[in-house]
């Protein structure tokens, strides 16, 4: 069972990290964005 | 379109809570294998889900040679993107499978090997597109995804046509399977698929907006001279 539930783990810990790693990006666009709407003022 | 996306999300949160359930519990326990075998319904998805990600990639890559369309760019680096992901489930839940079953974690029989060939193809591709400077970067990117995707069908038909360790497919091929596990596992396979398309669909959507945000800055930069010297 150890290795039923490790693979199970894996695939989800896997997504997740990516979809981490999207969320880091988009956080980091929207500042880009607003740095952007700064200067542009 | 903002109204559909969380509705979809909730509706695909569910369908996967309904799969894990179907795999987990639902789904009778293989006589030789036993509890184990419940990894193909993670395995079994993730693989076919990846192969159908790297084949919209290779459509996307070739329409972007002919067109130059950045749409099919963007869809191509993001199929790869997440076909990687999909890959990388299939290249961990495989030895996780393969040890309690053959007494192994790996073997370098075609199958697997062949994988992992696929797995680090599109990586470079991944590396190319991020650490490339030059112009021609999407056009290479495309031409290196049209000669990864000639090892989609090498890896899919290699237990067709040669001899290895990894089992023949259950589904054609000869094999056959109970039918309430096929339930489980197309049921698992949607639930994969419509995750696919979430996750390819915010990536599509912040890649967009990535480029539209370097656009204005080069704009902003040649129409400010001081704000290029910052």
């Amino acid at each position: 069972m150890k290795f039923l539930y490790a693979a199970y783990a894996a695939t989800w810990l896997i997504h997740i990290t990516y979809l981490l790693t999207v969320a880091r990006r988009y956080a980091r666009l929207k500042r880009e964005i607003q740095d952007l709407k700064r200067d542009l003022r | 379109m903002k109204k559909v996306f969380p509705i979809f999300a909730v509706l695909t949160a569910g369908l996967l809570s309904y799969a894990l359930y179907q795999a987990l519990v639902a789904a009778p326990t293989e006589q030789t294998m036993g509890d184990v075998q419940r990894i193909f319904y993670y395995h079994v998805p993730s693989a076919w889900t990846a192969f159908l990600l790297f084949s919209i990639n290779f459509v996307a890559s070739v329409w972007y040679l002919i067109r130059r369309n950045t749409a099919a760019d963007i869809v191509a680096l993001v199929t790869a993107e997440v076909g990687v992901v999909f890959c990388t489930v299939v290249l961990v839940t495989g030895p996780l499978w393969a040890r309690p079953v053959w007494g192994i974690w790996w073997t370098w029989d075609i199958r697997l090997t062949s994988t992992l060939v696929l797995w680090l193809i599109y990586v470079s591709y991944l590396l190319l597109r991020r650490f490339s400077t030059s112009g021609q970067t999407p056009v290479l990117a495309a031409a290196l995804a049209v000669f990864g995707a000639l090892d989609v069908p090498l890896v899919y038909f290699s237990i067709w046509f040669f001899r290895t360790q990894h089992p023949q497919p259950v589904i054609g091929g000869g094999g056959s399977i109970d039918p309430r596990m096929l339930h489980v596992l197309l049921i698992n396979w949607l639930a994969f698929l419509c995750f696919a398309f979430l996750v390819c669909w915010s990536r599509y959507r912040l890649e967009r907006l990535q480029r539209d945000v370097e656009e204005t800055q080069a704009l902003e930069a040649l129409l400010d001279p001081r704000s290029s010297v910052r």
